[in-house]
């Protein structure tokens, strides 16, 4: 077997339950700022996820960040979304990460410009996250994607990609969940999870399809940390499915955090109990002080 | 077809300040299809134009987006300082390229290849991207109708049948799995989707065709 370029995919390969969290760049051109998150999370997590301008609203580059996680002696997940790149500016940025370190990489398609915070942007979307990983893969064994030849040396990631096993229609997830397979992925995050009964089907659904044998699956989980932003992500954020049981307890909870971390480490431990689960990807969304509680309840 | 929306008024008044003597110029293509710019529009805006103080006259013609049909205006247009012109885009650009002496302003602003689904609603449905790709999506087009134009869709936003983007509208690429799925062919979208080719389209500017040769 070829041997891991990156500390993530060693510790799949070696069977290790990991786990990854979510950071987003700050707004600003602070590096002391994502130190200061990093260092938050460090003792937390086996690699961290640096967001590519989420919900399409500018900051700093992900890229960037993923560099400053390296200079602090982590590793980062570089997030790429297609919507702000076309296939010139992927290929060169690509290059140029794996030059300075960056190992892992997760494509992604990314959020509508009209869901941001410049939505008179010109979305790009040359390509669409399958595309963008069959270009990574075309640019490891020596094309450009182009098909010219890319002479001297070549990157090389542990390549990863995204799904939302709520969105519909439910069984064609699991069929693009192959397609992203098949064009190079080897490790898959997911959107944050509620209903459990409706993932694990997913998961079933994907064994059958034999894809679990293909890509490391990380499950995704959201800490909830209030019964408003619960309630605002069933309403509001397209592809969540939260069911009704954890409203309900949210909002009889008398400490409303303590609540959250309790209902996202009852989820944790459910879905590691799931055969095909191997790690699980925290996003915090701006909650860091929950990480260490809810990471040592599950490790 | 071309549809095609009406400037307001006073944007109108705003480019035609100065002028006198106005041709509104109307076209008898789509424009006048959908009401927006055929004769009766033309006679109608210049009628508000002479109550704006010009002297504002109105004639169509069979198309202004072929210049056969606009070379026999030459004459008249010495009378006018000048032209609103109803037509499209396409329209416009075929008569300022035909006239240069005369300013001409759009009168409408041009909106996307569509159809009329119900009375007065129009839908885009087609981006002319030169590289049609219908065949593999069941006839509907993800490059006009998915946001992110997407051609391995749909996005992980997709819930219910609803876009993500635009939860109004209907996921085309919903729509196209459970066409494909009905007429037995969904393991096709097993296939990747090459990326589309730009230097047919918005890549390549001006695009230009000559009947019988490979367009670019
Ligand atoms: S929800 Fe469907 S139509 Fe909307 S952006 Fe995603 S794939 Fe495209």
């Amino acid at each position: 077997m070829e041997r891991p370029v990156s500390k993530l995919q060693r510790l799949l390969e070696e069977g290790k339950f990991v786990f990854t969290v979510e950071l987003q760049p700050p707004k600003n051109a602070s590096k002391e700022e994502v130190r200061k998150k990093l260092s938050a999370i460090k003792d937390f997590a086996d690699a961290v996820n640096l967001t590519d301008c989420s919900t399409a609203s500018v900051s700093m580059s992900s890229l960037a960040a993923s560099l400053i996680t390296l200079e602090e002696g982590f590793e980062p997940v570089w997030q790429m979304t297609c919507r702000d790149r076309n296939r010139i500016a992927l290929q060169a940025e690509i290059l140029g990460a794996y030059a300075l370190g960056v190992r892992n990489l997760l494509c992604m398609t990314g959020d509508h410009p009209l869901v941001g915070d410049h939505p008179q942007a010109k979305p790009v979307y040359d390509l669409d996250s399958v595309q963008l990983l069959s270009l990574v893969k075309g640019l490891e064994e020596g094309k450009f994607f182009n098909g010219k030849p890319l002479k001297g040396e070549r990157p090389c990631f542990f390549l990863g990609a995204v799904e939302n096993p709520f969105a519909t229609p439910l069984h064609f997830r699991v069929l693009r969940l192959k397609k992203k397979a098949l064009a190079g992925a080897r490790f898959i995050q997911t959107q944050g999870i509620f209903n459990l009964k409706k993932f694990e089907r997913f998961l079933r659904l994907a064994e059958e399809e034999g894809i679990l044998e293909k890509v490391f699956l990380i499950a995704g989980i959201i800490p909830p940390r209030s019964f408003k932003m619960l309630k605002y992500m069933k309403e509001r954020v397209p592809g969540m499915d939260i069911p009704d049981e954890w409203i309900k307890r949210m909002a009889s909870a008398r400490d409303q955090r303590e609540e959250g971390i309790k209902i996202a480490v009852e989820i944790g431990k459910a879905l590691k109990e799931m055969k095909g689960v191997r790690g699980l990807h925290i996003m915090l969304i701006g909650w860091e002080e929950a990480l260490p509680e809810i990471v040592k309840a599950l490790r | 077809m071309i549809v095609t929306r009406p400037k307001p008024l006073e944007e109108v008044l705003s480019f035609l300040k100065g002028f006198r003597k106005i041709l509104v110029l109307g076209c008898r293509g789509c424009v006048a299809i959908y009401h927006v710019g055929g004769d009766k529009e033309a006679k109608a805006l210049a009628q508000k134009l002479s109550q704006k103080g010009f002297e504002a006259s109105s004639k169509s013609v069979l198309r202004q987006c072929d210049p056969r049909y606009l070379k026999d205006l030459k004459e008249e247009l010495s009378q006018f300082d000048a032209v609103l012109s109803l037509a499209c885009g396409v329209g416009v650009v075929t008569f300022a390229e035909m006239f240069s002496e005369i300013p001409v302003y759009p009168g409408v602003d041009t909106l996307f290849c569509g159809a009329q689904v119900e009375r007065g609603v129009f839908q885009e449905k087609c981006r002319a991207c030169g590289n049609c790709l219908l065949h593999l999506t069941a006839g509907l087009c993800p490059v006009a109708l998915c946001p992110k134009g997407l051609l391995n869709g749909p996005c992980g936003g997709s819930s219910e049948g609803r876009c993500e983007v635009n939860p109004n509208k209907p996921c085309v690429w919903e729509e196209i799995i459970k066409r494909l799925e009905k007429q037995g062919r969904l393991e096709e979208l097993l296939e990747l989707f090459p990326p589309r080719d730009y230097s047919l389209a918005e890549g390549n500017s001006p695009r230009e065709y000559v009947h019988g040769k490979a367009s670019k």
